[in-house]
C-alpha cells in the first residue's frame, strides 16, 4: 500500500508540475488580455514537434534549448501581427482568433509531421533508474521533468515579484495607461510577455514529448486539463495554478491508484443490487475509471461554491 | 486587350467542361465506394493509412487491369467522420445524398454500431435505396451476434475469436500465473476484459486476475500511474485492447518503468507505434491479428506490399484484410453482374475465397462473419523482411490457427429482407 502511495505522489507530481508549466503561461497571457488563449496547448504541441525535429539532427538537448526559443518567437509574432490587430474588435474576436489558431497549429502539424505518432525519445543520458523504491523504478528523466519545472516555477516567481522587469509587468497589467505614461512600451511589453508564455508551453512540449508520445492529439488532451486548472487557480493568480496544477495531479494519481468505487460504497451502506438492475453501470463504477473526469467535477463545485477560483480576485 | 484575354479564358473553361461532360457520359460510369473513417483529429493516422490501403488495392488489382464489370472503374470517395459517431451520421447523409452505396468502415465499434442500426433503419424505410457495410476492422462481437444485420459484413474476426486463440496462447505459456487486464472504457474494451477473464477461467483456473481497469479513451495523458498499480499487483503478463495513442503511452510506461513482462494487445503496431517502441519492446509486445506478418507467406503477397511501400514510402500495409474485403466484394459484384447492395449481400454469403497469402476465407452467411486464419505475433527485429514505419522492427508469427479452429457460435438471428 504505502509503495502504491508513494509512486502515485511522485507521478501526481510529475503530471501537476507540467501542468503547471502550461498553466502558468495561459494565467499570465489571461491577466494581460483579459481572454483565455484557446490556441496555448496547441503551443506545447508545437514545442515537441520543433524539439523531436531538432532531436534528429542535434540530439535533445539541442532541441531543449531551441525549441522553446522557436515557439516563443513564433508565439510573439502572433501576438504582434495578428491577435493585436484583432484586439481592436473585442474579446470575443480574440477568443475566436485564438479558437482558429488551435485548428490551424493542429492542421499544419498534422500536414507537415503527419498524423502518426513520432519516436520522440529522452537522452540517452537520463536513461537509468533514478533509485528503486519497493521493486518500481523511478526514471532519471522524470526526476529531469521535475527538476525543470520547479526550476522554473522558481524563476518566474523571483522575475515576476522580485525584479524590476516583473513590477513593470503587474504595473501594466493593471494599470496600462499609467505605464505609458511613465515611457515604458506597454504593447512591447505585452507582446513579450505572449512569447514568453507560449515559450513555457513549448518547453513543457520538449519534456513531455518522450514520455506522452508526440502525436497530433496531445494538445487536445491537456488542452481542456489547462483550462480547468486556471479556472480553479483563479483566473490570472500564478500561485493558484501552482496549486491547482498540484492538487488536479495528485487528485487523478490518488484516485487511479485507488480501489474504491461504488460497489465499496454500497457496502457501507448494506445495500446490494443484482448484475442486471438497469442501472448496473452506475453502481459498478470505480475511482479509477472516472478518474480522468475529476477534474471537470471540482471544476463544476468551484464555480459553484467560489466562483472566482482558489486565488482569484473578484472583478469589480 | 484585358477583355479579350478574359473572353479567351471563359471559351477555353467552357470548352474544357463541354468536353469533360462528354467524356463522363462517354466513358463507363464508375462504382463508387464511400470510405468513412477518421481523416483528422486524434486517430486520423489509422484512418488515413486505411484509406491509402484502399485505394491501392483498387488500383493495382482493378483500375489498372481495366475495372470491374466490363469495363467500370472503382471510384473511393473518402468521408471524414473524426472517429466520432455524430460525424458518422452527418458523413452518413452525405453518402445517401451522393448516391453512394456501399460504405467501408472499420475504425471504433462504437462508430460501427452507429453505422449499422443508422444503415438498418434506413434501408427498411428506403427499399430499392439499399446501403451495404463493409465492416473491415470493427470487432465488437455485438455486430454479428445480438445486433447482426443482412446489410453488414464483417472482414476481421471479432474480438472474442480473436481472444480464444489469444488465450490458448497465453494457456500454453506455464510460467504465467496473474494477469493484468487494462483497456478503454467503451464496449470493445468491456469486451476484452469480460472475454479474457471468462476464457482465461475455462483454459487455466490456476491463473489469477490481478487487475481489470478501464480509463476512459483518448483522454489519459499519462498512463505511469496505471503502470505503477500493474508494477504492484505483481502481473506476471498485461492484456489490452487499446489502439492509437493509448497503446502507445501504455506500452512506453509499462517499458520504462523497468516492468519486463509480455503485453498481450490487439493493436501495438504501425502507424508510428513500432518504430516508438523500438528496441524496448522487442519480444516483449504480442499482437492477435489476422495478417500473416513476416515471413510473407506467398511471393504474390511480397510483390503487391513491396509495391504499396514503393508508392507510400512513409505507410505500411498495416490491415491487409482490406484488400481482402474489396476482391471478396468485387467478386460478388462480378458474380451477380451487378452493383446492387442486395445481389452483393447474397452473393457475398457463404462465399469462399483463397486471398493473396494463399489463406482460405469463408464468410458464413448466418451472420456476415468472416472466418480466416488468425496469428499471433511479436514485435521484433530478427528475420525481419516487411517491417513497419521503416524502423526495422516489425512483427513476426510465432503461432496461427486455422480458420475452422477459429469458429465461434452466433446468436444471430438476421431479418432477411424480401425482395
Amino acid at each position: 500500500m504505502l509503495e502504491v502511495f508513494v509512486f502515485s505522489t511522485l507521478n501526481g507530481l510529475v503530471t501537476g508540475l507540467l501542468l503547471f508549466m502550461l498553466a502558468s503561461g495561459l494565467t499570465l497571457i489571461f491577466s494581460m488580455m483579459g481572454v483565455l488563449n484557446f490556441a496555448h496547448a496547441s503551443f506545447y504541441m508545437l514545442g515537441a514537434y520543433f524539439a523531436y525535429s531538432v532531436s534528429l539532427k542535434l540530439g535533445f538537448w539541442a532541441g531543449l534549448f531551441f525549441a522553446p526559443l522557436l515557439v516563443g518567437t513564433l508565439g510573439a509574432l502572433v501576438e504582434r501581427y495578428a491577435l493585436r490587430r484583432v484586439h481592436a474588435y473585442g474579446h470575443v474576436a480574440e477568443l475566436v482568433f485564438t479558437f482558429g489558431l488551435a485548428f490551424l497549429i493542429e492542421e499544419a502539424v498534422q500536414f507537415f509531421w503527419g498524423a502518426d505518432t513520432k519516436n520522440y525519445r529522452s537522452p540517452d543520458l537520463l536513461d537509468f533508474p533514478l533509485f528503486v523504491l519497493f521493486g518500481q523504478e523511478f526514471s532519471a528523466y522524470r526526476g529531469f521533468m521535475i527538476t525543470i519545472s520547479v526550476g522554473i516555477f522558481l524563476v518566474l516567481f523571483y522575475v515576476l515579484t522580485r525584479s524590476r522587469i516583473g513590477i513593470i509587468i503587474q504595473a501594466a497589467i493593471t494599470h496600462p495607461h499609467t505605464v505609458a505614461n511613465l515611457g515604458h512600451n506597454v504593447p512591447l511589453i505585452f507582446m513579450a510577455v505572449f512569447g514568453v508564455g507560449t515559450a513555457l508551453a513549448g518547453v513543457a512540449g520538449v519534456i513531455a514529448g518522450p514520455v506522452l508520445t508526440t502525436f497530433p492529439g496531445m494538445a487536445v488532451v491537456l488542452g481542456s486539463i489547462v483550462f480547468v486548472i486556471v479556472v480553479i487557480g483563479g483566473l490570472g493568480s500564478l500561485g493558484g495554478a501552482f496549486v491547482a496544477s498540484l492538487m488536479i495531479g495528485l487528485l487523478q494519481s490518488y484516485a487511479i491508484a485507488s480501489n474504491l468505487g461504488m460497489p465499496d460504497l454500497l457496502n457501507l451502506l448494506g445495500l446490494d443490487f443484482s448484475r442486471d438492475h438497469p442501472l448496473n453501470d452506475l453502481w459498478t463504477l470505480t475511482l479509477p475509471q472516472i478518474a480522468p473526469v475529476l477534474p471537470f467535477l471540482l471544476l463544476v463545485l468551484v464555480l459553484i461554491f467560489r466562483p472566482t477560483g482558489l486565488a482569484g480576485k473578484r472583478e469589480e | 486587350m484585358k477583355r479579350l484575354h478574359c473572353r479567351n479564358t471563359l471559351r477555353f473553361l467552357l470548352t474544357g467542361l463541354v468536353l469533360s461532360a462528354l467524356s463522363t457520359t462517354s466513358a463507363q460510369e464508375p462504382v463508387r465506394i464511400a470510405f468513412i473513417d477518421p481523416l483528422s483529429g486524434t486517430f486520423a493516422a489509422i484512418g488515413t493509412s486505411g484509406l491509402k490501403q484502399l485505394q491501392y488495392a483498387a488500383d493495382e488489382l482493378f483500375n489498372s487491369k481495366g475495372g470491374i464489370l466490363g469495363g467500370r472503374m472503382i471510384e473511393i470517395v473518402p468521408l471524414d467522420n473524426k472517429q466520432s459517431p455524430t460525424d458518422t451520421q452527418i458523413q452518413f447523409r452525405r453518402a445517401v445524398s451522393e448516391g453512394l452505396r456501399i460504405i467501408f468502415q472499420g475504425n471504433s465499434s462504437a462508430v460501427a454500431n452507429t453505422l449499422n442500426s443508422t444503415i438498418s433503419r434506413h434501408n427498411r424505410r428506403n427499399p430499392g435505396q439499399e446501403i451495404l457495410q463493409i465492416n473491415y476492422s470493427a470487432v465488437d462481437p455485438i455486430l454479428t451476434n445480438e445486433q447482426c444485420s443482412f446489410w453488414h459484413f464483417r472482414f476481421d474476426a471479432h474480438a472474442v475469436m480473436k481472444l480464444n486463440v489469444l488465450t490458448d496462447y497465453i494457456a500454453m505459456s506455464s510460467d504465467i500465473k496473474k494477469i493484468y487486464i487494462i483497456g478503454q472504457d467503451y464496449s470493445f474494451g468491456q469486451v476484452v476484459s469480460d472475454t479474457s477473464i471468462a476464457l482465461l477461467r475455462e483454459k487455466r483456473p490456476d491463473i489469477e486476475i490481478v487487475g481489470n481497469e478501464f480509463h476512459p479513451i483518448g483522454q489519459v495523458k499519462d498512463f505511469t500511474p496505471y503502470v505503477t498499480k500493474i508494477v504492484s499487483s505483481d502481473a506476471d503478463a498485461v492484456i489490452t485492447g487499446n489502439f492509437g495513442a493509448d497503446m502507445v503511452s501504455l506500452a512506453r510506461s509499462i517499458i520504462d518503468s523497468g516492468l519486463d513482462i509480455p503485453i498481450y494487445t490487439f493493436y501495438a503496431a504501425y502507424d508510428g507505434i513500432t518504430a516508438t517502441l523500438g528496441a524496448d519492446g522487442v519480444d516483449k509486445i504480442y499482437l492477435v491479428h489476422n495478417d500473416a506478418g513476416n515471413p510473407l507467406p506467398t511471393e504474390e503477397r511480397l510483390a503487391y506490399t513491396r509495391n504499396f511501400k514503393r508508392l507510400n514510402p512513409n505507410n505500411d500495409m498495416t490491415q491487409f484484410r482490406i484488400t481482402n474485403a474489396l476482391q471478396m466484394l468485387v467478386q460478388a459484384m462480378e458474380a451477380s453482374q451487378s452493383t446492387d447492395p442486395y445481389d452483393i449481400a447474397l452473393a457475398l454469403e457463404d462465399m469462399r475465397f483463397t486471398n493473396m497469402s494463399g489463406e482460405e476465407l469463408w464468410m458464413r452467411g448466418e451472420d456476415h462473419q468472416i472466418i480466416q486464419p488468425l496469428h499471433i505475433s511479436v514485435h521484433t527485429d530478427q528475420n525481419i523482411v516487411v517491417d513497419a514505419d521503416n524502423s526495422g522492427f516489425g512483427l513476426y508469427r510465432d503461432f496461427s490457427v486455422g480458420g475452422d479452429e477459429t469458429v465461434v457460435d452466433h446468436s444471430c438471428r438476421m431479418r432477411r429482407p424480401r425482395r
